[in-house]
């Protein structure tokens, strides 16, 4: 999944250069932030299958694209991955995948280096046992460690993936160590954002900045200590800043995410703004939903900007930040993302980061991705 | 200052693409790309010639000439490109002096 300050900048030329596939939003652990949509459900049953899935990897290739992720849920549950790595191998994709490691034994992992696995993306929410296995509603972090080294065994490239939060963001330091014992190639600390279970989740996940700053800081001294042997993103998230994030590079200018049922979305985020359409690749080939889709040319370029955005010198460098969290905060999408200190609607974000630093607030427990929590919150939804 | 000297390409010396890249022609930018964990790189014409030959086989010598062949006029302009680009592809991590 391409994260926040770990894109490199570059222009597509109108190219979908970075391809994600969601395989399917099934998944063992229970994350309470997870971005997969709240009713993930609704994708049980109806997952594009094998010759689905090739052939959208055939028309990516077709329309220019290179990188390639294979995420979910976890794609570890598709007993078709290696296959489908084979043949995205064969189209001459850099091959990623991005999984929890539930899943992925000794054999499994011979297969995908087989069949072209070029890098590995795994998740490590925390250096401890105990919370790492409560976070994520699972018995899994012995497990995770000893992926990531038989990961490391076999020669792939790994990035290690730390999602950070409130809970975890004093661990900074630990965490560093755990990943230059494992010999891990990229640390990158992608700081939570807040859609769909995480939004859900807000209140409890929202770390302080002082909290940031400290793991800024340990980051920081890991850096000097380890020169070249190990790269380390960590990027102060939008909610801090007064900036928005450049988000995909821009709505439709380089990334295409498809969903475990077809749906073509400009980021893994944007089913959330329910009155899109967002076409299916059993409805249309890959290039009409990237070149002719009205979903992808609703925010494709600056035309659809209106003020503070629409003046602002920052405007080809940000690209008003992100429209799903302008249309989650604000209700409209074509409003200044939030984040952005000249939105008008700054405020919803200062005063959440001002609550999350208040020592008197009231935490309440977790709600875990589970169905019957996406059942309860469809109610909710429904009667208002 | 042995450590500088270290890092400066010497005539014999064999380079091979860092593993952890893949380094190809890409018909549809109509260039060589190097592509890696989170990112993808659009070679000029310059460097995708020279990391062309960073095959484990040509050393630094081999692929001064072969350059200075196809692109021939000024010899020591293209030898200092070749030793330069050589330092910032290493810097960068794209490639590695074979053992």
């Amino acid at each position: 999944m391409p994260k926040d300050g770990s894109v490199v900048r570059l222009d597509g030329e109108g190219k979908p250069l970075w391809l994600v596939l969601e395989l399917t939003y099934r998944c063992p652990l229970k994350c309470p932030w997870c971005s997969n949509p709240v009713d993930f459900d609704r994708c049980n049953g109806n997952e594009l299958d094998t010759d689905e899935w090739k052939r959208v990897l055939r028309e990516g290739r077709e329309l220019g694209a290179l990188q390639l992720g294979f995420t979910g849920g976890e794609p570890m549950l598709r007993d078709d991955l290696e296959e489908l790595v084979a043949e995205a191998t064969r189209l001459g994709y850099y091959t990623n995948l991005i999984t929890s490691g539930v899943g992925l034994n000794e054999g499994r992992l011979v297969a995908l280096k087989n069949a072209g696995l070029k890098q590995i993306q795994l998740s490590l929410q925390s250096s401890d046992r105990a919370l790492t296995d409560s976070l994520i509603g699972a018995t899994a972090f012995d497990l995770k460690i000893k992926v990531a080294r038989m990961i490391k065994s076999y020669g792939f490239p790994m990035v290690l993936n730390v999602p950070v939060f409130r809970q975890n963001a004093d661990q900074t330091a630990e965490i560093l160590a755990l990943a230059e014992d494992i010999g891990v190639d990229y640390l990158e600390f992608a700081n939570i954002q807040y859609y769909n279970w995480a939004m859900i989740n807000r209140e409890e996940l929202l770390p302080t900045r002082a909290q940031l700053e400290r793991a800024e800081a340990a980051v920081k001294a890991a850096r000097e200590r380890l020169g070249d042997r190990m790269t380390i993103y960590f990027v102060i998230p939008d909610y801090f800043e007064g900036k928005p994030k450049a988000c995909m590079n821009g709505w439709g200018s380089i990334h295409l995410t498809i969903a475990p049922d077809g749906a073509a979305l400009p980021c893994q985020e944007a089913r959330l703004m329910t009155d899109l359409a967002f076409p299916t690749v059993r409805e249309h080939d890959l290039a009409w939903l990237w070149n002719e889709s009205p979903t992808f040319r609703k925010f494709r370029g600056l035309d659809w900007m209106r003020e503070p955005c629409s003046s602002c010198s920052e405007k080809e460098t940000d690209f008003g930040g992100c429209r799903c969290q302008a249309y989650l905060l604000t209700g409209d999408a074509c409003n200044t993302d939030p984040a952005c200190g000249k939105s008008p609607h700054h405020g919803l974000v200062t005063d959440a980061v001002a609550r999350a630093a208040d020592p008197a607030r009231t935490l309440k427990p977790l709600v875990m991705r589970t169905e019957r929590a996406a059942r309860e919150l469809e109610r909710e939804a429904e009667h208002g | 200052m042995t450590e500088i000297k270290q890092n400066h390409p010497a005539a014999t010396d064999r380079y091979g693409v860092n593993p952890m890249y893949l380094f190809r022609w890409e018909d549809t930018q109509n260039a060589y790309v190097l592509l890696y964990p989170e990112g993808i790189v659009k070679l000029n014409q310059t460097a995708g010639e020279i990391i062309k030959r960073c095959d484990g086989e040509h050393t630094v010598a081999d692929m001064v000439i072969e350059l200075q062949q196809s692109f021939p006029g000024d010899d020591e302009r293209v030898a200092d490109g070749v030793y330069r680009f050589l330092e910032v592809f290493r810097a960068k991590g794209w490639i590695r002096r074979q053992a």
